[in-house]
């Protein structure tokens, strides 16, 4: 595998509306999402997006309702065309494709699982699982073979010959994964994919997915409207608003320093103690230090707190695989709780 | 003479008119009004109509003559339009005439537990087939069958061709907005239409011996409901299972048999229903012209005032009735692809 990434978006713009090309030329020059549709009734979907997906990770992208993450999501597999911009996959520009090319990589290359699970309602989960299979011309044995092994990996063993509307919701995205999964291809795009199940078939799926990508390495882009969600999957995390990419990077990062007010009030929000991780907040080990324990870097604060039993004195060494590579002031652990809260309060 | 005299004159084109208004042939009326011997003083203000109008003018035609003008037309246009017709409709006339012939000459005690054992097929269920049964032997017992059974074969004739025709051009139309557009004030046409009106044009291009005449003016009429439903059932079906099959990388023919098709199928089903109904209502109508069956009797009921071989012809349309809608309905219901009730 190469250094370079998996999926590359490269000045990416969508404008919806008949004539979207002459548009850009207004959006270039600054104009606003609510400008161009006030005074040339187009929708500006997209703008300046330039994002880089690393193969085997998992990107999360995440904005309010309306701020582009299914037409971000859309345009990777071209479902919908991008007004401007690159698209490139493995170094490959998605937009010289020609149809035929376009339908071997969505087949091959690309599968995805969607909200509304949007299975085949008149066709079994078996055959629903094996549909993409089925599209690229696979003999039925082998297709059903595939399936049956996708479905049992996801937990529908001895589902196979109930349709789908005869399932739980949880249930029925299980399909939607393992349809996605038997195409063997190696990106997946999951647009909102957990949010129409509640929150806790929402937490055995998260679970259900992560434990997959420990062992097929995917590349996954996740879309949510759900920080708590965003930040348990994340390897990479795009934060959109209004069709621009306001702030990107590892996730702890964004939480401890958010670029923008934007983003301020939407990790103020949550429980930090349980998202930031050790490693996020220790500091370079220092020789001399005596320690009150050790802790692991990838525990994360709720834990340390319930070992320090509240104390703050204390000062703990952080081991990875054995080593200590690290070490924590439980001082800069309280700091790090506290949301960093700027302009909205300071107004 | 005549109202509108001073009105050319003041215009000036009395040269254009033409003296003597004597030229113009006479009305019906004012034939009646000299057989009876009185002057016609008719209303103070007629209306300008032709006929009104060609009284003080010869130079303008009566309305008879725009008539005759269209009939004309049509006759000098028949030629031209026929061989282009004949040939594309002869099949009708074969597959309507082999139809009635098998229908026929098929034995009753083969084609009566044929009848029920499609019905048990078609629809799964005990109380239907029964009552097919039941009413096949009843108009058998009256002495219908035969007469039934021309009916039945015309019907399953052109609600095939209809469905044929139907379903491609239903397709072809949730596919296009133009073409539906196109369409569908054709289908309007059709169905706000009554039925005997376009009975007249047929009436000039076939002869009335040829059986393609009243299969044209049947599938015509039974056509609309089936292509209607088709465009709908396929525009309705889930944009999200759509997006989902072009996701997955297929094709338009994969999409359309694998998915729209299959989602559409209870629209469509109840389209065919429709069709179905239609073609019985139409039957019955295309006896004026010759059509064969139960629409026969109906017709000698009225022509000659004989209430009871009417009424007879008449339970039995609505049993046909009853059995093909029972049938077709149940069959309908049986292709609930989502299987929501299980
Ligand atoms: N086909 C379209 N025509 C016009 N405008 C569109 C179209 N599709 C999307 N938009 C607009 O683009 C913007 C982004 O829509 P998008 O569906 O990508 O949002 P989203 O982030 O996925 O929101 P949600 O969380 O509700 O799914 C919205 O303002 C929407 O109105
Ligand atoms: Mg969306």
């Amino acid at each position: 595998m190469t250094d370079q990434p998996k999926v590359r978006l490269r000045g990416l713009y969508k404008i919806f509306g008949p004539r979207d090309k002459e548009m850009m030329t207004h959006v270039t020059a600054g104009m606003g999402k609510p400008e161009l549709l006030e005074k040339h009734k187009h929708v500006l979907g997209l703008q300046d997006i330039n994002v880089d997906m690393q193969a085997g990770e998992i990107t999360v992208v995440m904005g309010l309702s309306g701020s582009g993450k299914s037409t971000l999501i859309r345009h990777l597999n071209r479902l919908i065309e991008p007004t401007a911009g690159e698209i490139l996959v493995d170094g490959e520009d998605v937009m010289k494709l020609n149809a035929v090319d376009l339908r071997q990589r969505r087949q091959k290359k690309m599968s995805m699982v969607f909200q509304k699970f949007a299975l085949l309602p008149h066709r079994t989960v078996l055959e629903n699982a094996a549909m993409a299979l089925e599209v690229q011309g696979v003999d039925k044995a082998e297709r059903e073979k595939e399936g049956m092994k996708w479905l049992a990996r996801v937990g529908l063993e001895g589902y196979e010959n109930h349709y789908p509307a005869q399932l739980s919701g949880g249930m029925q995205q299980r399909v939607g994964i393992a349809r996605a999964l038997t195409s063997n291809s190696d990106i997946m795009l999951m647009d909102e994919a957990f949010s129409a199940l509640d929150p806790l078939i929402r937490t055995d799926m998260q679970n259900l997915l992560l434990e997959l990508q420990t062992e097929l390495h995917k590349t996954i882009i996740f879309i949510t409207h759900d920080l708590d969600e965003a930040l348990k999957l994340a390897d990479h995390l795009v934060i959109l608003k209004d069709g621009a990419v306001v702030q990107q990077g590892e996730p702890q990062g964004i939480l401890l320093n958010p670029a923008d007010p934007y983003i301020e009030d939407f990790v103020s929000d949550i429980n930090r103690a349980r998202v930031l991780r050790v490693r996020s907040v220790m500091q370079p080990l220092d020789a001399g230090q005596s320690f009150a324990g050790d802790v692991q870097l990838n525990d994360n604060l709720e834990s340390l707190i319930a070992v320090s039993g509240g104390d703050t004195s204390k000062t703990y060494r952080v081991m990875e695989d054995g080593e200590a590579v690290g070490q924590l002031d439980m001082r800069d652990l309280v700091k790090a709780l506290v949301p960093r809260v700027s302009s909205s309060e300071a107004k | 003479m005549a109202f509108y005299d001073g009105l050319f004159r003041v215009l000036g084109l009395e040269d254009w008119c033409g003296g003597g208004d004597s030229a113009a042939p006479l009305s019906m009326a004012d034939l009646l009004s000299q057989n009876s011997g009185e002057d016609s003083g008719g209303p103070i203000f007629p209306f300008p109509s032709l006929d009104n109008l060609s009284e003080s003018c010869s130079g303008i035609s009566q309305t008879r003559d725009l008539t005759k003008g269209i009939e004309d037309s049509f006759l000098a246009a028949k030629p031209a339009l026929k061989t282009v017709l004949d040939p594309i409709t002869q099949p009708l006339s074969w597959m309507l005439d082999g139809a009635l012939w098998l229908f026929a000459s098929i034995p009753w005690w083969i084609m009566i537990p044929l009848l029920v054992f499609i019905s048990w097929k078609a629809s799964r269920s005990v109380a239907v087939t029964i009552f097919v049964a039941f009413s096949i032997l009843l108009l058998a017992f009256v002495d219908h069958y035969d007469v039934a059974m021309q009916t039945l074969s015309i019907i399953f004739v052109c609600t095939g061709i209809s469905i044929l025709l139907g379903v491609p051009i239903g397709i072809a139309m949730s596919k296009s907005n133009r073409l539906q557009k196109a369409i569908v004030p054709v289908l309007d046409l059709l169905q706000t239409l009554p039925t005997f009106v376009y009975l007249i044009p047929l009436i000039f291009l076939f002869s009335v011996t040829e059986s393609k005449l009243y299969g044209i003016a049947i599938i015509l009429y039974a056509i609309v409901p089936v292509i209607r439903l088709t465009d709908l059932g396929i525009r309705l079906v889930d944009k999200d299972v759509i997006e989902a099959a072009n996701a997955f990388g297929m094709n338009s023919n994969q999409k359309l048999v694998k998915v729209e098709l299959p989602l559409a199928l209870p629209n469509i089903m109840a389209g065919v229903n429709q069709t179905i109904m239609m073609s019985l209502a139409m039957v019955v109508i295309a006896s004026l012209v010759s059509a064969p069956g139960l629409g026969v009797n109906v017709l000698r009921g009225i022509r000659n005032l004989e209430l009871g071989v009417g009424i007879v012809a008449g339970i039995g349309i609505v049993l046909l009735a009853v059995i093909l809608d029972r049938v077709s309905k149940a069959a309908l219901s049986r292709v609930d692809m989502t299987h929501k009730t299980h």
